[in-house]
């Protein structure tokens, strides 16, 4: 059989990975998240680079763990996953989409053009005050809407 | 498993020993306040900060077992040496205390690990200047909020100024020591693999002047700092914090889950 039969092109691969979800905030992906840098094939192997969000976050053996679940479960039989830390990861990096998906599900997006204003994702609402710079987990800080009067978590620029 | 000991020698070995030492014992002491804080925030707000500093261990020591060449991961450096092959400062094994102790601990460490990382980034070798521009980034918001707490409680109630003065002073003798350079800094420097420690001084005595002057604290004038003849020798709290962390590894060698 000849190389090219056996490697799936590139764009189904980048298709496969957008659907693993991340393991904390499951309504966006790996691919939204926006922490895989590269995939390539290096002749029958597959490399996947992969950027951890935060030195310290938990997830990231948990990620790597979908990645590999995922790819085998497409047939890919000799895969490589590269930790990459530079450039470091930033939350400009998490796609439109999954800006969108963030907020619907209830997380305040990160926005770095509404400067210190964070609107609600419930009401819209800016009236909007910060309670904790730290949320459930590092990435994100805990808000309370003054208009709706509901608390909120927003992902933290970073 | 037997301890390691890691031979000195080698100075970006030590240098990677130093800094993994430092964010793993303060990362360590951090996280005995897991469920202990005086408030909900501050639990999840020290927790989160623990765990940056026990990630960036990890990739600082997993660099030095690369180094070594002795096939020892970050968990084997973390878990199996005994306290004379800690590398740390002293100020960061020192005991919490009193939350505002923790929290004077942890502003005047995150001044120097902000303005060392900064420099890092510039480093000649490459990988540590990449683990640096990682870390830089989790430490600036360390950096935030501690000056941000140190300056409430500072200038906060009788009480708890008082208690962020007595902390002050207690830790202060502890932080000349961030500047000293030995032998094995003196090859790194001219290497270009990091900074002359001694360089970090002026911007880490203008941040710490401009927070504690905010937080109405007086600067110790004692001149007074700790020396140590090695950064092998500690006081005698580092040998209970191992004992609490390395308790597993040690009594159930390779455990794993
Ligand atoms: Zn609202």
């Amino acid at each position: 059989m000849g190389e090219t039969e056996t490697r799936p092109e590139l764009d189904e691969v980048w298709s496969w990975l957008g659907q693993v979800p991340d393991p904390e905030i499951p309504v966006i992906s790996l691919v939204d998240l926006g922490i895989i840098r590269d995939v390539e094939w290096l002749d029958d192997r597959l490399v996947v680079t992969v950027t951890p969000t935060y030195s310290g976050c938990p997830a990231t053996s948990m990620i790597n763990f979908e990645i590999e679940k995922a790819l085998r479960g497409h047939g890919i039989a000799d895969l490589e996953l590269k930790r990459q830390l530079s450039p470091a990861w930033t939350t400009d990096w998490i796609s439109a989409e999954g800006l969108e998906k963030l907020r619907d599900y209830g997380i305040a997006p990160p926005l770095r053009n509404m400067g210190e204003q964070v609107p609600c994702p419930r009401c819209g609402s800016l009236d909007t005050e910060l309670i904790s710079q730290f949320g459930s987990t590092p990435c994100k800080s805990n808000w309370r809407c003054k208009a709706c009067l509901e608390p909120f978590e927003r992902f933290k620029c970073h | 498993m037997t301890a390691i000991t890691v031979k000195s020698g080698d100075p970006l070995l030590e240098f990677l020993l130093r800094m993994g030492d430092n964010s793993l014992v303060l990362g360590h002491r951090l996280s005995e306040w897991c469920g202990h804080t005086p408030v909900l925030e501050e639990d999840i707000a020290i927790a989160n900060v623990s765990l940056d500093l026990v990630g960036q261990t990890q990739l600082w020591l997993g660099f030095a077992g690369e180094v070594e060449g002795k096939g020892h991961s970050a968990d084997n450096l973390a878990y199996l040496r005994d306290a004379g092959g800690f590398r740390n400062f002293l100020l960061v094994e020192q005991p919490n205390g009193s939350y505002g102790q923790t929290l004077m601990r942890q502003f005047l460490f995150d001044a120097w690990h902000y303005y060392m990382l900064r420099r890092l980034e510039h480093s000649s070798d490459r990988r540590i200047a990449e683990i640096a521009e990682k870390a830089v980034k989790e430490v600036t918001y360390h950096l935030e909020r501690s000056v941000d707490l140190v300056i409430r409680l500072g200038d906060g109630t009788q009480e708890s100024h008082a208690l962020m003065q007595e902390a002050l002073e207690l830790l202060w003798p502890y932080t000349g020591q961030m500047f000293d350079a030995d032998g094995f800094d003196e090859v790194a420097v001219k290497a270009g693999i990091m900074p002359d420690p001694a360089e970090i001084r002026p911007d880490w005595d203008a941040q710490v002047t401009r927070t504690l002057r905010a937080a109405t604290l007086e600067i110790p004038q004692e001149a007074f700092s700790h020396k140590v003849a090695a950064r092998s020798i500690h006081t005698e709290h580092l040998g209970y914090i191992l004992a609490d962390m390395q308790f597993l590894q040690r009594a159930y060698p390779g455990a794993t889950w």
